[in-house]
Formats: structure tokens, sequence, C-alpha cells
């Protein structure tokens, strides 16, 4: 009887086959839902129709200009994140009054919560790329830092004081002693920034109405097109994906030398 | 004089900060930026206590509301799953398409089931915030040491008690994460559902402003925005740091052990 908790994998069943089931189901939920009457057509429309809104959508050049505006802010907003992030953590964190100065300011700015801008982006913006690329960059900026400040944390002091006895100059201590050891941290913020990335360009889009695939949801939305509408959430939960297959995936790659990635085969 | 010298640098810079933002602005003519002690003037007019209680307190109310619901909810579900292996590889891809889908595109969607009221801004809440606390539950039910659980096992612990005192006692660091996560994502999504469509609330008045041009009020209203921000934040710290006391306790034994 003790044994049944650890069932293993003859037990458990093929799991690709059971990874396919359980998004199987979900269609399978959604289609047959409206078409028996459980929820109202008009709120959520059967699976194949919001697939056939899909291939619609997928034939017009409207979808492919809003996904590449989408993309773009996503890209440009995370990259400018990612450089201010990276370049002020290695600044504050490797001077240690910088660091105390900057601490309390930087707790308080952190939770700010993005969308407090929005009128302040709509106002210095109007409906422009600029909108989209402030929200993106503010909330996108503080995963970076405070990861950045971290990785810069956690250098070996005595690696870090053995290159400045070898008299490394400056630059070469924060190139070949501090940015190794901040690195994975620096994945990590980025990782955790494209994703919110992600949901503030759409967001931006959505609300202020900037060009993108948010607005297109609004379009649809404001013209009663819902399976359009729910076709353009089903892309926009696929990019979510992707961003985080990606992210993941590049950073396996680019850090495979390191030991938290290697796992514990060293031990 | 340690602690007075470190006082000193956490208010060094934001009084620094406050001091540049009010003598650079102080005879600003620039529409969209006016004086800072014109801000602050707006900030003492707006934020009365009719104002708090009318458009304040409801948007708290349905952030609450959203929170503990997603909490339960997530956590509820998150612990059947996690204990579940082949409900979890059935349930995982989906829960990964849901969690990576932008929580505010749920609000036009939420729109057409629940209306505009109340329910819709606390259901908008409930959908954004689950995602991470039931994934993080997951995570944390699936680490949970595995002496632990035969020990418990060993000892008779079974039923709702392995649950109640060793599974989600394990679980709790993970699922502090997932719902720090979804503190932020309630935030967003209130604001967010009050600029689409309400008739209160902090997301809508901050919006009201900034369509009548009232400069000033809005920027009063982005940094009561920011300290509400702030304050969750700092609350949720709080009572992490205590409901989690033996958790900190045990990793600063290990560090230096």
């Amino acid at each position: 009887m003790t044994t049944a908790r650890r069932d293993g994998p003859a037990r458990l069943g093929n799991p690709v086959l059971l990874g396919i089931a359980g998004p199987a189901g979900l269609l399978l939920l959604i289609e047959l839902a409206p078409r028996i009457g459980l929820v109202d057509e008009r709120y959520l429309p059967p699976a194949s129709r919001i697939g056939a809104a899909l291939v619609t959508e997928a034939g017009t050049g409207v979808f492919w200009t809003a996904l590449w505006e989408t993309l773009s802010a996503w890209a440009l907003g995370l990259a400018l994140a990612v450089a201010a992030g990276v370049v002020a953590g290695i600044v504050i964190g490797s001077v240690p009054v910088l660091r105390a100065l900057t601490a309390s300011t930087v707790e308080f700015l952190r939770p700010i919560p993005s969308v407090a801008l929005i009128p302040l982006a709509v106002l210095l913006y109007g409906t422009d790329l600029g909108s989209t690329l402030m929200l993106v960059c503010y909330a996108a900026f503080w995963q970076v830092l405070v990861q950045v400040l971290y990785g810069v944390a956690d250098v070996d002091p005595v690696a870090f004081e053995t290159a400045r006895s070898f008299r490394f100059s400056a630059w070469a201590r924060i190139r070949y002693v501090l940015w190794p050891t901040a690195l994975p941290y620096v994945f990590t913020g980025i990782r955790l920034a494209a994703s919110v990335a992600l949901v503030l360009a759409i967001t931006a889009e959505l609300v202020i109405g900037a060009p993108g695939l948010g607005r297109e949801i609004a379009v649809a939305q404001a013209s009663e097109a819902v399976p359009t509408m729910y076709a353009l959430i089903v892309v926009t939960g696929v990019l979510g994906v992707l961003i985080n297959l990606l992210a993941r995936t590049g950073e396996r790659r680019l850090l495979a030398w390191h030991q938290s990635v290697r796992g514990e085969v060293a031990l | 004089m340690n602690v007075l010298k470190r006082t000193a640098l956490a208010l060094a810079l934001p009084f620094v900060l406050f001091a540049g933002w009010w003598v650079l602005s102080a005879d600003s003519e620039n529409f969209y930026s006016p004086p800072l002690s014109a801000i602050l003037t707006a900030f003492g007019d707006t934020w009365t206590l009719d104002r708090i209680r009318a458009d304040v307190l409801p948007s708290l109310l349905r952030l609450f509301a959203g929170f503990l619901l997603a909490a339960v909810l997530g956590v509820a579900a998150g612990v059947a799953i996690g204990l579940n292996r082949r409900l979890r590889a059935v349930a995982e891809p989906v829960l990964e398409f849901f969690r990576a889908v932008p929580p505010p595109v749920l609000v036009p969607v939420i729109m057409l089931f629940a209306g505009i009221g109340d329910a819709m801004k606390v259901i908008v809440i409930v959908f954004g915030c689950v995602w991470p606390i039931l994934l993080n539950t997951v995570e944390g039910v699936r680490a949970v040491d595995g002496v632990v659980l035969e020990t418990a096992r060993s000892y008779g612990v079974t039923g709702p008690a392995r649950i109640t005192h060793v599974i989600l006692p394990s679980a709790s660091p993970q699922i502090a994460a997932g719902l720090r996560q979804a503190l932020s994502i309630a935030i967003i999504l209130m604001v967010i559902s009050e600029m689409f469509a309400a008739s209160n609330g902090l997301g809508f008045t901050i919006v009201q402003f900034q369509r009548g041009f009232e400069i000033p009020e809005m920027w009063s209203g982005i940094i009561l925005l920011g300290m509400l921000g702030f304050g969750l934040s700092l609350l949720f710290r709080l009572a992490e740091r205590r409901a989690l006391r033996w958790y900190e306790g045990l990793r600063a034994a290990q560090r230096s052990g």
C-alpha cells in the first residue's frame, strides 16, 4: 500500500500525453461550454470560432504591424532598461557609500506601480511609442537593478582583494572578477524584466491606445468582435510563453559554465 | 552613533532629491511639471477624508478582497496539484499559459461577463493574482523534504493534519514569494480596472484629473499611488518576516553553520 504514493513512470502514464491532455481538455471545454449553453456564446465563443478569428487576423496586415509594434516596443524598452540597470547596478553596487545612500530610495521607488505613471505618460507622449517605452523602462529597470545589486554583493571578497593585489585596474576588476560573479543574477534580472516588459507594453497599448496588440484588443472589444478579442489575447499569451522559454534557454546556454546551471554534479 | 549614521545615510538622498525637485520646480512655467509646492498644496486639498472614503477606500477594499480570494484559491489548488503528479502533468502547460497572458488583457474579457461593477474588478484581480500564487505553491509543495514527509507518515500524521502541519509550513517560504509577486500585480490590476470603467476609485480619479488637465491634482494622485504601493509592500514584508521568522532563523543558522 505504501508504494502507492511513489508512483513510478509506468503508473503515471506517458508525460507527453498527459501534457497534451491538459490543453486539449481546455480547448474541448471552451468548444463545448458555449455550444451546450453553459456560458453565453456572445461572451465566450467556441474555441473553433476563436481559431477561425485567429486565422482571419493572421491574414491581415494590421495584425502583423501590431505584433511588430508590440515586439519592438518590448525589445527597445527592455534593452534600455537592462543597459541602465546593469550600469547603475555595478556603479552603485561597487561603491559602498553609494549603496548605503541609495538603498532607501531604491526601496521606495521600486514598489511604485508603474501604471501610476500612465497619466503622466499620456500627457508627455500622447499615444506614441514614447508612452509605452516609459512604462516598460520604468517597470523593467528595477528588476534588473535589484538583481545586479544582489550579484555585486555576492562577489567573493578574497577574489576581489587578490585581483587588487595583482594590480588589476578598476576596469579589469569589474570585467574579470565582478562581472562573471554577477552574470547569473543579471540573467535572472533580464528574465524577470522580459516578462514584466511584455505586460507593461500590452498594458500601455490597451489603456493608453499606443499602437500594438493591446490597442487591437481594445478596438476589438469596442467593436464587439469578441472572437477576435479572444484570438488576440491568445496571441499575447503565446508571446508570453515564448518570451519565458527564450529567456530560460538563453540563460541556460550562456551560463552553461556556471555552477548554478550545471547543478550539483561538482559536489 | 551607528544608528544615527545609518539613519542619516538613509534619509540623505531622499532629502536631496526632494529639495532638488522643490528648488528646480519652484518657478516652473512648464504646464506639465508644476512646482512641487503646488503639488503638495493640491495633495492636501485633494485627498481629504471625504475623498479618501469615497475613492481610496473602495479601491483598497477591492484590492484586499481580490488578493485574499486569489490567495485562498491559489494555495488550495496549488496544494492539490502539487500533491498529485498526474494532475500536475495535465495542468502544468495550461497553467504556464495562463500565467504568461499579460493580466491586464483580462479586463475586457471579464467586463463581458461581469459588467463594470465591483464584481468585475475583484474578479480581474483574482484572475491576475492567482497564477503566481498557484505555481509557487506547487513548487513549494513539490520541494517538501522527503524525510519530513516519511517521518510524519510514520508518526501517523495523515489527512488534513498532514497538510496543515507538514506541507503548508514547509511550502510557506515559496508561497510567500508567490504572494509578494501577486501583490504587485494586484495593485496594477486595481488601477487598470478602474481606469477602464469605474465611477470611483484611485485609478478612476487620477485619469479624471489627467483628462481635465488638473495637473497638480494628477501629480498628487500619482504620489498617493506610489505611497500606497510602498506602504503595502512594507506591510507585506513585515507580515512575511513575522510569519516566516523560523525560516529566516533556519537559513541564518545554515549559513553560519
